[in-house]
């Protein structure tokens, strides 16, 4: 009973937080908009067309980069929530949280799934503007694609907990976008095929095949589809695994003290 | 007890699915795809250059245009066995079977000629002088007037087909290349590859009523290139092949507008419904596939790897 209250403690925290900050969902909404509306058009192009699974025929740029913009809205929400960490931190509601008398495994897991709820929500909003554009999907792949929005979601919001074990200070943050989002979101399968990749560089090819982004954009792909991409579902689940394993660590007490300035 | 084990012999035996025929320009063969599973079940060779298809009204006959070949193959579509050759002139490209199922009015692209043959006798029995490269056939529901459309002369020449003499010529746009009348028989539509357009006319006054053009976000206009067209079950809609633009437009048949554009391969010439009509095929030409259309939905549902340039496709019902 404990447990579920101080669940709802932190999930309510996190969803007040994001409804009382409407630039932060205008502005979350924003990014992939502008990418659908305005880089698809200038990329349509420049793709060429393809045909590869879980598609049956030929697509339009605009319909191959929706998964991947779904995609990219849980990454900025994971880094969103790690970003909120530090800033617990610095403000000492971190100590508040995990001081609380439950497993610090539960509180950390618990501040994941509030954070993957809040994606999930932006994911939703983005799915309903994109379906008036035009880009549809059965009832039964929206269906399909919630587990695989939570799945990803936790993923990169394991990622999120991780990064925010590491960063000390909110200026750090700016370093984050350049070494942890905009490669993962670049050198995946979001905006192009991996084939695309492939015939400018194996190395950059290989990398994204590395990237448990690529993974996470891949079973969210299939699922929209109604299609289940296993290999891409291990990857994301063990991606969570451990991410959230290197968090636990980066957020036990020693290291937190140690870590920690001086009052 | 016999009864009832022949009967559910016979209810348990698996009903042939319906097939599409499609022209592989390049590969010089047909390839089969089975509507059923949405794949090639079989590939036969033809003559060279293979292009206009069609079967006969009981699906016993295959007529293949074999351009290369200047024939016009019979194939049996039970076996894939070429039976014979009909006399078809030189180079032909296209052609329309008459509703009664005898006659093949056959466009020679090279020889300016619309060739007349008759399938049971194997005999031609007309050539009729018509304009510079001819290529666009179409023939009305009634079978009385036949219309062939000469690529460089730009024209759409009505013949009669009691007497085989062409009775009107009319002007459109640069480079025909296809005639399909109305199901009731009381518009002539007319594809201009160049031009860019599809022109209506009124059968009984010979008068152009309308002229569709076409228009795709992020395409240049020089690609949008109608060839190919078909009616809807219902004569509700047009279908349009627009060649390099990689688009079928579905064109409003009443209002003369374009309701949508479907994204299928490149380079799409031609297509054919299933005999169900559930489904559009279209042949998509230098993709080497064949996209298929949902009918109730007019989403591309699935595309088929077939030969090198797919060209003519033909709906054959299985009984």
């Amino acid at each position: 009973m404990n447990a579920l209250l101080a669940a709802k403690a932190i999930i309510g925290r996190e969803l007040a937080r994001f409804f009382t900050q409407r630039e932060r969902f205008l502005a979350a909404l924003v990014r992939p908009l502008v990418w659908l509306f305005v880089f698809a058009a200038g990329f349509r192009a420049a793709l060429g067309l393809s045909i590869i699974p879980p598609y049956q025929t030929y697509i339009t740029y605009e319909t191959y980069i929706v998964p991947g913009l779904c995609g990219m809205i849980l990454l900025f929400s994971g880094m969103q929530s790690s970003l909120s960490l530090v800033n617990d931190r610095e403000s000492g509601a971190m100590r508040l949280l995990l001081t609380a008398p439950r497993p610090r495994w539960f509180l950390l897991g618990a501040k994941l799934v509030a954070g993957a709820s809040v994606g999930l929500l932006q994911v939703a909003a983005f799915l309903v503007i994109a379906y008036f554009y035009g880009l549809k999907f059965s009832a039964g792949g929206y269906l399909a694609a919630l587990p695989a929005f939570v799945m990803a979601g936790v993923m990169l919001g394991a990622l999120g907990l991780f990064l925010s074990a590491r960063i000390r200070q909110l200026e750090n943050f700016a370093g984050v976008m350049n070494f942890v989002i905009f490669p993962m979101f670049f050198l995946s399968t979001a905006l192009y095929p991996l084939w695309k990749m492939q015939e400018s560089s194996l190395l950059l090819a290989n990398l994204c095949r590395a990237n448990p982004f690529t993974h996470a954009v891949e079973l969210i792909r299939f699922a929209l589809y109604g299609q289940l991409n296993l290999p891409a579902l291990g990857w994301t689940v063990l991606s969570a695994i451990v991410f959230f394993g290197l968090a636990l660590h980066g957020y036990e007490p020693a290291r937190t003290r140690s870590g920690r300035r001086p009052d | 007890m016999i009864r009832a084990l022949l009967l559910s012999t016979l209810l348990a035996s698996p009903a042939l699915a319906d097939e599409i025929w499609v022209t592989n320009e390049m590969d010089d063969t047909v390839s089969v795809i089975d509507v059923a599973t949405l794949e090639v079940k079989a590939t036969y060779p033809t003559g060279e250059r293979p292009r206009g298809v069609t079967f006969n009204r009981d699906f016993t006959r295959l007529y293949i245009c074999a351009s290369d070949s200047d024939a016009v193959q019979v194939m049996d579509p039970a076996t894939g066995e070429i039976l014979h050759d009909l006399p078809s002139g030189e180079d032909p490209e296209q052609f329309v079977l008459s509703p009664d199922d005898r006659l093949l009015y056959i466009a020679n692209e090279d020889d300016a000629i619309t060739t007349v043959v008759d399938t049971q006798s194997r005999k031609v029995i007309a050539q009729i002088d018509v304009g510079v490269e001819p290529e666009g056939m179409g023939i009305s529901p009634d079978g009385r007037i036949q219309v062939t459309t000469s690529e460089t002369t730009n024209m759409a020449h009505w013949i009669d087909t009691e007497t085989h003499e062409i009775v009107a010529n009319t002007l459109v746009d640069s480079r025909p290349r296809h005639a399909e009348f109305s199901p009731d028989g009381t518009q002539l539509w007319v594809s201009a590859e160049i031009g860019g357009t599809v022109s209506v006319f009124d059968v009984a006054t010979r008068a152009e009523i309308a002229k569709i053009s076409f228009a795709i976000k992020g395409v240049q206009p020089e690609k949008l290139q109608p060839v190919g067209m078909r009616f809807s079950p219902d004569a509700s809609k047009i279908f349009v092949a627009l060649g390099p633009s990689n688009h079928m437009a579905v064109v409003d048949a009443k209002t003369f507008e374009v309701d949508r554009y479907i994204l299928v391969g490149r380079r799409v010439w031609h297509m054919t419904l299933s005999p169900d009509e559930s489904k559009l095929f279209t042949t998509n030409g230098v993709s080497g596939d064949v996209t298929v259309i949902d009918m109730a939905t007019l989403e591309p549902i699935k595309t088929i790897k077939v030969g090198r340039f797919p060209w003519g496709a033909a709906a054959r019902a299985m009984p």
